[in-house]
């Protein structure tokens, strides 16, 4: 019956890796800040929920993997606010140039 | 399973440190402080891949805190470069 759990594992952390490096290949080859900060937001945000999901069955505790879906969710909530305020900001110094 | 998972951990990392060219090339600090935040979301990848790998559920607190500075540096960044004007 491991082996389920095993395979579940690799399948997801491996699909969340591939995401991190789509993510990171946006943030190197995307031409505007505000497609770069798209990028590194969804992409880099949906690999490391990915990865937090495959790693789910391999925790020995339900606590442990509470904390993990806590780290998670804090990592999405704060990804979105800060994005929209970078936004903003990257916004702001657009307007700035002449 | 640790070896494939410290094999994933290797290639999050190897993906964090090509994504860090951009701090060297960014042509704004928006783009610099961008590459800060995919170091902060990669780190906390590697340290929860490093936790279940070593099976010590202990080491998920540190990735808390890492998420907690990667907030921060964000939005001191946003407060920094906001009031400039």
């Amino acid at each position: 019956m491991t082996w389920v759990f095993d395979l579940w594992t690799i399948v997801l952390v491996s699909a969340g890796g591939i995401f991190f490096i789509a993510g990171t290949t946006g943030l190197l080859r995307f031409p505007d800040a505000l497609t770069r900060l798209h990028a590194l937001t969804k992409a880099d945000n949906l690999g490391l929920g990915l990865i937090v999901l495959g790693l789910l069955p391999q925790l020995t505790s339900v606590a442990a993997g509470a904390r993990l879906v806590c780290v998670w969710l804090l990592i999405m909530l704060s990804g979105a606010c800060v994005a929209q305020l970078v936004a903003h900001r990257i916004r702001q110094a657009s307007d700035d140039e002449p | 399973m640790a070896e494939f998972l410290f094999g994933a951990g290797c290639v999050i990392l190897l993906v964090v440190a090509a994504g860090l060219v951009r701090l060297l090339r960014g042509p704004g600090s928006a783009d610099r402080m961008m590459a800060v935040q995919l170091l902060g979301t990669g780190g906390v990848a590697l340290v929860l891949i490093f936790g279940a790998a070593t099976q010590q559920p202990a080491i998920f607190d540190v990735a808390l805190v890492l998420a907690l500075l990667a907030a921060f540096a964000g939005l001191a960044f946003v407060q920094a470069s906001g009031s400039d004007k």
